[in-house]
């Protein structure tokens, strides 16, 4: 069977129950594909497995790149390109080169992280998203199980999800 | 001993279910425009009319339209960019600063105190433009370019360059967060959404959003750095905005306390024009539930804080003037309480300093026209601060000879007009046509304050 095609989807309202329901489920051997909520469910990422976003380190990184471009700008335009003399002061001098610096680092580093963050997740105008409950967006929290993935049959993971207390278990077959 | 602490009042009053969160904001979206509304945007517009005939005289004859003279050279342009600037502060220091306190009252205001800022900086940035005379040119003369354009490098010692970068900063970076927090709320209309034309339109704002938890997971790393960044950054930009001043050598203008005090001022500003707006939108969109008199009060004592820190700050001012010793720097501060500007200097010290303290009494502040009243003061009290510390410092130059009087024109008026029609019109069509309260952070936090509540009743 083709993956990611085929789900399986149990539906729930309350976010402390979706993290018990998931830890359920992934302690009787099912793999969960994704949790979709309308709100961010806290500790759901520990359950799921996922590693600590490394975004931060993408943000310190860009941030350095701003402070460093920022700084070789100011000297080399005012000290070595163009020195002009400005009220009989230094050509370059690092104190009134700081502020710009500072603004420059902030600005790269909230950019590429937010740029890195848009592409990472696939964030974009034209995109079509795949929802698998309209609901989601509103009050309602799924766990989407891939069929194909799992060696479980339809009734085998309806009777697991069922003991976690799910509201609604449906299909979700996307062409 | 046993010490049971007392439950906290919920934020979000009124019982409301998520479901009720979603219908609550999203049917300000979806209805028709409220008769209020289109009052609101009647009056907006007429402004930014008036405004706007007086802009585009202004940019066909120039700067010479304004009723500057040759000892006062900067006076209602400058005023009114200080004055916005400092109003573009509170949506930041609410969304960032609060956050990293983890004040969650700010959710139900966050949104709204963005978009505040977002316009604010907006009009602030209008008026160095309009002051370049050339406002075609005026955006790359600010920039780092070859000299083929026409100039040497731009002169990174000068202040007002730093402010084209603090501010364009700023403004990049308010409305990165603003967008981030959007993009969930976004992808809430889309699916609700019934016609194709707003099908489309949302669904592209929503960048495709679907509520994976695995997005959530970055997207609260990435809110969570993005405040990291914007906290030192609102610090930075009224600093910066006051470097304008403190580096020179004009008396009144030449100190260091400068930096915090006009930070204070700003943030005292911007609460207060949160305030007024907020409390507007609160009973024209019946948003009660939302932003509740717990809301209104704790908005009410950062003004008060940041109020004192300002009456403080003006008084520090005068002692050391006085302990300078400096005749120049004395006579700067004696002219300005007493001077022919003696009624915009007590103006200023009653909005700003004595009104304020009116909010130790409860009552008061938990009042919602006393609120609203006092929101209105304090802004006219920060507008005439920014007035007596640019015009007075001016018009008693260094030689008796060139001493001059500030009367503005009609144009000076004018451009003050464009900017607040700007503001209204913008923020109208902001509460008409976005969430103006966070939808999903809301959500997150009904949880653990109305079931709680209920469950102990």
């Amino acid at each position: 069977m083709e993956t990611n095609k085929n789900f399986v989807i149990g539906v729930y309202s309350d976010p402390d129950q979706v993290v018990k329901a998931a830890e359920k489920i992934i302690g009787s051997g099912i793999k969960i594909h994704e949790v979709y909520s309308p709100f961010p469910i806290h500790g759901i990422d520990e359950v799921l497995g996922y590693k600590r976003s490394k975004l931060p380190i993408i943000a310190f990184l860009f941030g350095a790149m701003g402070t460093i471009l920022a700084l070789l700008m100011q000297f080399w335009m005012l000290g070595v390109d163009w020195p002009m003399i400005i009220g009989g002061k230094n050509f370059a001098s690092l104190p009134p080169f700081i502020p710009v610096t500072f603004e420059l680092t902030v600005l790269l580093s909230a950019l590429g992280m937010v740029g890195t963050f848009m592409i990472i997740s696939d964030l974009k105008p034209y995109k079509k998203p795949r929802l698998f409950d309209i609901r989601i967006t509103d009050d309602k929290h799924v766990i989407a199980i891939d069929e194909a993935k799992n060696e479980m049959d339809f009734n085998k993971i309806k009777s697991v999800l069922e003991d976690t207390g799910a509201e609604e278990i449906n299909k979700k077959n996307f062409e | 001993m046993e010490v049971i602490s007392s439950v906290r009042p919920p934020l979000v009053t009124g019982g409301k279910t998520i479901a009720d969160v979603t219908e609550d904001i999203c049917k300000q979206v979806e209805a028709k425009p409220s008769k209020s509304w289109m009052m609101g945007m009647a009056i907006s517009l007429a402004v930014l009319t008036v405004g706007l005939y007086a802009t585009v005289m202004l940019l066909w004859e120039g700067i010479g339209m304004w009723g500057l003279n040759k000892t006062v050279g900067w006076a209602w342009d400058i005023t009114n960019f200080v004055w916005w600037v400092g109003i573009g502060h509170a949506g930041t220091l609410i969304s960032a600063i609060l956050l990293l306190f983890r004040q969650k009252w700010r959710m139900s205001i966050n949104r709204a105190a963005e978009a505040m800022t977002i316009f604010a900086v907006i009009c602030a940035a209008m008026f160095p433009g309009f002051h370049m005379g050339r406002l075609w040119l005026g955006f790359y003369w600010a920039l780092p370019l070859p000299n083929t354009f026409g100039s040497l490098w731009i002169n990174f010692n000068s202040p007002l360059l730093w402010d084209v970068f603090a501010i364009s900063t700023y403004f990049t970076v308010s409305l990165v967060f603003w967008y981030i927090g959007l993009i969930p709320d976004f992808a809430t209309i889309r699916d609700r959404a019934e016609n194709k034309i707003s099908q489309i339109i949302y669904g592209a704002l929503s960048f495709g959003w679907d509520g994976a938890a695995r997005t959530w997971q970055r997207y609260e790393s990435v809110s969570l750095i993005l405040a990291g960044l914007a906290t030192p950054l609102v610090l930075s930009v009224h600093t910066i905005v006051s470097f304008d001043f403190a580096t020179s050598v004009i008396p009144g203008w030449h100190t260091t306390i400068f930096p915090p005090y006009f930070v204070a001022g700003a943030i005292f500003s911007g609460f207060a024009m949160v305030m007024t707006l907020m409390l507007v939108a609160r009973h024209v969109m019946g948003l009660k539930d939302y932003i509740t008199v717990y809301h209104i009060e704790m908005m009410n004592i950062i003004i008060i804080l940041t109020g004192s820190i300002v009456g403080i700050a003006y008084l520090t001012e005068y002692f050391i003037a006085w302990y300078s010793g400096v005749p120049a720097e004395q006579y700067a501060f004696y002219n300005r309480a007493t001077g022919p500007y003696w009624w915009a200097y007590w103006i200023m010290m009653t909005c700003n300093v004595i009104s304020p303290q009116l909010f130790w009494v409860k009552k008061i502040r938990t009042s919602i026209v006393a609120s609203f009243i006092l929101s209105i003061v304090v802004n006219i009290g920060m507008w005439f601060e920014r007035f007596v510390i640019i015009v007075t410092s001016l018009h008693r130059d260094y030689l008796p000879s060139s001493w001059a009087m500030f009367y503005p024109t009609f144009y000076d008026v004018g451009e003050y007009l464009f900017s607040l029609g700007f503001f209204f019109t913008a923020f109208l069509l902001f509460a008409k046509f976005f969430p103006i309260v966070n939808i999903a952070e809301i959500k997150s936090i009904l949880k653990s304050t109305v079931s709680d509540i209920k469950t102990l009743e």
